[in-house]
């Protein structure tokens, strides 16, 4: 049997469990907890190591998809989890620029961990708040080549196109010899 | 959809450079401490500005230049034209009182000043409201951005200078123990001075900003001139820790067996 994963990360509260759950063929294994400071008080609870969510290929393959911590007092598990994955999705609240810094932030941390491929989730798209994709991207200052996809995390559908991106993008970096 | 925030996550520098890059047309409005602040873009031009709510008339503006006295500014509104800053622009061509081009230099001036002094705002709701453009009787023009977001982005620099230099401000301050030759015939403004009257180990430096009513720059700033003079440090608080530092992982290597491997994921993740 062979184990694959990813790894969804992004700011607090920017959706990563929504989007792992929306896709889990298992209940995801969330550590979460009720969270304690005031100012993180936007909701209930918060993940302090990690999600863990399963998609099972076939007898041979499992794709596992790690969700990290949103809080940055637990950046310090970022590290173990980028350790050997396929590529990452960081999700961006589209609809909290005061979080876009840290979004960047996390984003140059995991190319540093890894340089793997990645994409980059407009989350919340759905609320009227959202700051539209091009937008964010030039936010975010992305490269033209990164690709940064409108999404709901939970919507399956649209879950499935950001992953399906992100396997497009591995794909071309293995038939490009690891150039791309 | 809406393109809001607050300037303290989102800079004017960066706005004006998604303005400029997005050539967006529509009214940007900025809510700071004390007050509110406009401009509004044609193609990601800058066209016309506007401070507070009278800001932005041509009478106003040709007072905030000099080019109208306060007796003249009075008369002049009490003309029909008035209402109409296109109509009072011909007539004070038409009287040869101005130039066309004393006036567009004297709107290029006005609003240049403005995007100056919102560089300086570090806090403040912004709003930009697509397709919204300022009344037909305003007198626009068309600014290119570049040039304002160099400058911008010159003083965004030595502000983050600055703020490497001096990262936390809720540190207090002593003056040093055996200040060096470099304090002879050193020479203070009145706001250094004033900084200097409330150092103390019971007031951080940005109790000392309110104090003074100083910007975090301008007292970034001349706390940053008088540890260069070697007048002043900081209290740092003992046990601080080092920052983590990036250990580099090697990704799993990818062989072209692994294309097949990919392949199956996209078929599996495309039937759920």
């Amino acid at each position: 049997m062979q184990t694959v994963k990813m790894v969804v990360t992004g700011p607090f509260n920017s959706g990563k469990t929504a989007f792992i759950r929306s896709i889990s063929e298992i209940e995801v294994v969330s550590t979460e907890r009720k969270i304690s400071l005031e100012v993180e008080k936007v909701k209930e609870t918060t993940t302090v190591a990690m999600d863990f969510g399963r998609i099972t290929v076939d007898d041979d393959l499992v794709l596992y998809l790690f969700g990290t911590p949103g809080q940055k007092r637990f950046d310090f598990m970022w590290e173990i989890l980028s350790e050997g994955m396929l590529g990452f999705v960081v999700i961006v609240d589209s609809s909290r620029p005061e979080t876009f810094r840290e979004a960047r932030f996390i984003l140059d941390t995991f190319r540093a961990y890894a340089p793997t491929p990645y994409v980059v989730a407009a989350n919340k798209q759905d609320i009227p708040e959202a700051w539209p994709v091009d937008d964010l991207r030039i936010a975010l200052k992305l490269d033209p080549s990164v690709k940064c996809i409108p999404c709901v995390a939970s919507d399956k559908e649209k879950v499935k196109t950001i992953l399906l991106e992100l396997l497009g993008s591995i794909l071309q970096e293995i038939e490009s010899g690891g150039k791309s | 959809m809406a393109l809001q925030g607050n300037l303290r996550d989102f800079s004017v520098t960066k706005l004006l450079n998604l303005i400029h890059i997005a050539k967006k047309s529509g009214t940007l409005t900025i809510q700071g401490p004390n007050e509110l602040a406009s401009l509004a873009f044609l193609d990601g031009k800058l066209i016309y500005g506007q401070r507070g709510d009278e800001g932005g008339r041509l009478i106003s503006i040709l007072r905030y230049n000099h080019l109208l006295t306060e007796e003249q500014a009075t008369s002049l509104q009490n003309r029909p034209e008035a209402a109409n800053d296109k109509e009072l622009g011909l007539l004070l061509i038409h009287a040869n009182y101005l130039t066309q081009q004393a006036i567009l230099q004297s709107l290029h001036k006005y609003l240049n000043d403005l995007v100056f002094r919102l560089f300086t705002w570090s806090e403040g709701i912004f709003q930009f409201y697509l397709g919204i453009l300022p009344p037909d009787d305003r007198i626009t023009v068309r600014i290119d951005l570049e040039n304002l977001i160099m400058e911008g982005a010159r003083r965004m620099r030595e502000f983050e200078q600055l703020q490497e230099e001096i990262p936390n401000l809720d540190y207090a301050l002593k003056f040093t123990d055996r200040p060096d030759a470099r304090l002879r015939n050193i020479n203070l403004s009145v706001e250094e001075w004033r900084v200097v009257s409330y150092i103390s180990p019971k007031n951080t430096m940005r109790q000392i900003a309110r104090a003074n009513r100083l910007s975090e720059i301008d007292l970034r700033r001349i706390v940053y001139g008088l540890m260069q003079a070697g007048v002043v440090e900081i209290l740092l608080p003992e046990g601080l820790p080092p920052p983590p530092s990036l250990a580099k992982i090697q990704p799993i290597p990818k062989t072209p067996e692994q294309a097949g491997l990919i392949k199956r994921l996209a078929d599996r993740i495309r039937s759920l």
